[in-house]
């Protein structure tokens, strides 16, 4: 191997991959059997984190970064005067067993440029993954994009190979997409999405009447959109991300703050700054679709397309909806007492297992770990109802707010100014 | 007060259990034998680790608060806290006390409570540590990694790195307690070792084979290079990767 070749290739084409949020590992069983090389259990691990605080589960690449595109948003575009480089299918599998011995990495997240067309660029993708699979016996975590106008053929051997697929809309209106990426169509990049979701569900049924079905993308699918380089509201945003995860069954909708890297008329200028309070909120949100049961109409009021940055969207609804407050801790059901501020998922379980021992109060919520500075104000204890005077003041948010500080604190100000 | 030493095993804890209900003491302590301290109007009595006693502990507990009170337990143990034998024995009597209902997610009681949280801490670190370990390759084959774990908990990996790694040679080493787990091909296996020269980041590379530093290059090419300076954190990168581990992660070694 070459290895100085090779540095410089990986450092294209790791700078050029680094835009991709998704760095997941998780949710793909594969059982290492016949003493071959990695096993997993389903459970992502996070080998490190980058200076930005993401996440590196993968060793996350593009094959090359030539591309017949000429999409505004992205880095390696065709009219961007850059350095280009590809790799060789021998290459990323060489460096992928090599991390992966040495444990620096769950897998493989290979992407790519479009160069020729989708299925000349496809059929490499699968290369890489089907030697990984079937020369090296490798078990690791492998996430194929897919290419926007692949064939279903192409499809299904990816689907064989990779435990996830994805395929970035990038734009959350077709508007959007029109006026920055005017060769591509959407129309594209939903046909293999929907080929992939259709033969997941084809999967599933075979899976019931033979056990040992070749498994089939068990990651599922997902995909990610930019956050602030179109005009769009986080409404639309929420509202196509919950279309998408209704329809295509997606597992994750990654949400990625523009970074201004082009001088262009139609993106925001190089100055502005990269908009994470934003795209905190509506991760936050996403959640609250996932795992609290919360619809996506609920989240934002049409009339208020934008969701607050200075309070969480669950604070947010609970201050429009402070009539169906206090919640008797010791009574509520579990899908009531996860719509408190304040009370995740985890202390939501923790609350149901110990209120059948004792008659809880807000000392026993605390060592609980539920963030009593929000929940206070909205739950009662029987008989006690300690801060619920403030519950019914119109004043509550900056009541809360007073009590309680941000780590985005000093971001407020600068991003509110935009609106 | 009584108060009984144990040899530092769970076995020896499990049988410090039996004793103390065998003679009906009254106000026990359970301590491990290096940290006791002088006590005036304490009894003392050194507690010989019995397997047969320690077993019939388990299984009465077993039926007590099942696996996932076990699997509490021995997680609170490798925490090497040092007021974890309080906590463990008042949840023992509060299991034996109650043999009605299992009590083990009965989370107002504050020992209860407080073994979920060890284990919580624990898990956290074995976690850490399925992420955290960086093998380098030696002459003799072997993959070689260096930890020093906040807690012990080597015993709980050793699993994961065995259905991971199964067609190579590896050794994890906890420099803080000064053993490793060693995987032959076949098995893992606890081993001793006292390191005059151990592999240390300038000195041991003549024991590493050729490639593996220009891997280990590669690797911080890597992680500089996905790094968006524009969204830099550097809170938050501390916080996920505190700085006690930068000693063994290879991206984080200077260049």
């Amino acid at each position: 191997m070459n290895f100085d070749r090779i540095t410089e290739k990986l450092e294209i084409l790791a700078d050029a991959a680094k835009y991709d949020v998704s760095c997941s590992s998780s949710g793909a069983k594969r059982n290492n059997q016949n003493k071959g090389l990695g096993n997993s259990t389903g459970m992502g691990i996070c080998h490190s984190y980058t200076e930005d605080g993401r996440c590196v589960s993968l060793l996350k690449i593009l094959l090359t970064n030539h591309c017949i595109y000429d999409c505004a948003y992205c880095v390696t575009r065709k009219s961007n005067d850059i350095k280009r480089a590809a790799f060789t299918v021998q290459e990323v599998v060489d460096l992928t067993i090599n991390f992966y011995r040495r444990n620096y990495i769950e897998g493989l997240f290979l992407s790519s440029g479009i160069f020729k067309d989708a299925d000349f660029t496809m059929e490499r993708l699968v290369l890489v993954a089907k030697k990984l699979r079937l020369e090296e016996n490798f078990n690791g975590y492998i996430h194929l994009k897919s290419i926007p106008g692949a064939s279903d053929e192409l499809m299904k051997e990816a689907g064989l190979y990779a435990d996830r697929l994805s395929i970035n809309l990038e734009l959350p209106t077709e508007k959007g997409l029109k006026l920055l990426a005017p060769d591509k169509n959407r129309e594209d990049m939903i046909k293999p999405m929907n080929y992939v979701k259709n033969e997941i569900i084809v999967f599933k049924e075979e899976k019931k009447l033979f056990r040992n079905t070749p498994k089939f993308a068990p990651a599922g699918q997902s995909t990610q959109l930019i956050i602030g380089a179109t005009q769009e509201n986080d409404l639309e945003i929420i509202q196509t991300a919950d279309s998408f995860y209704k329809n295509y069954q997606l597992k994750r909708v990654y949400y990625s703050g523009y970074v201004p890297i082009a001088d262009d008329a139609r993106l925001p200028s190089l100055q502005s700054k990269v908009p994470m309070v934003r795209e905190n909120r509506l991760y936050q949100a996403d959640w609250l679709m996932r795992f609290y049961g919360f619809k996506a109409d609920e989240i934002l009021d049409p009339n208020l397309p934008f969701l607050d940055l200075d309070v969480d969207p669950k604070l947010s609804w609970a201050l429009r909806n402070q009539h169906i407050f206090p919640i008797d801790i010791q009574k509520a059901d579990f899908e009531m007492i996860l719509r408190v501020p304040g009370i995740g998922v985890k202390s939501a379980w923790k609350i149901i297992e110990a209120r059948r021992f004792s008659h809880l109060n807000e000392n026993h919520l605390k060592k609980l770990g539920v963030a009593l500075n929000r929940a206070k104000y909205f739950i009662s204890y029987g008989l006690h109802f300690g801060n619920l005077k403030f519950l019914n003041s119109s004043n509550l948010k900056q009541f809360i707010l007073g009590n309680t500080k941000s780590k985005y604190q000093d971001q407020y100000n600068a991003q509110l100014a935009l609106f | 007060m009584n108060i009984l030493l144990y040899d530092h095993t769970f076995e020896g804890f499990l049988t410090a259990v039996f004793e103390a209900y065998e003679f009906k003491l009254k106000q026990v302590k359970i301590v491990k034998e290096a940290l006791q301290t002088e006590q005036l109007f304490a009894k003392i009595t050194k507690v010989f680790t019995q397997a047969p006693k320690a077993e019939r502990v388990y299984q009465k507990l077993k039926t007590l608060i099942g696996d996932l009170g076990l699997h509490r337990m021995l997680y609170t143990f490798l925490s090497e806290d040092e007021d974890l034998e309080t906590h463990l024995w008042a949840v023992v009597q509060y299991a034996l006390n109650n043999s009605k209902r299992n009590i083990i997610q009965d989370f107002s009681h504050p020992s209860v409570l407080k073994l979920s949280q060890y284990e919580q801490m624990v898990h956290r670190e074995k976690h850490r540590m399925e992420a955290f370990v960086r093998f380098r390759l030696t002459l003799d084959d072997i993959y070689y990694a260096e930890i020093e774990p906040d807690f012990n908990v080597l015993p709980v990996i050793a699993k994961h790195f065995k259905d991971r790694y199964q067609d190579q040679k590896w050794m994890i080493f906890d420099q803080k307690r000064t053993y490793g787990i060693y995987y032959d091909l076949h098995k893992v296996e606890l081993v001793e070792m006292k390191f005059a020269n151990h592999l240390n980041k300038q000195e041991g590379l003549e024991m590493l084979v050729k490639d593996e530093k220009l891997y280990q290059h590669l690797w911080q090419t890597y992680f500089k290079k996905t790094t968006i300076q524009a969204r830099k954190n550097s809170r938050l990168h501390i916080q996920h990767v505190p700085k006690r581990y930068w000693k063994y992660l290879t991206e984080k070694f200077p260049v």
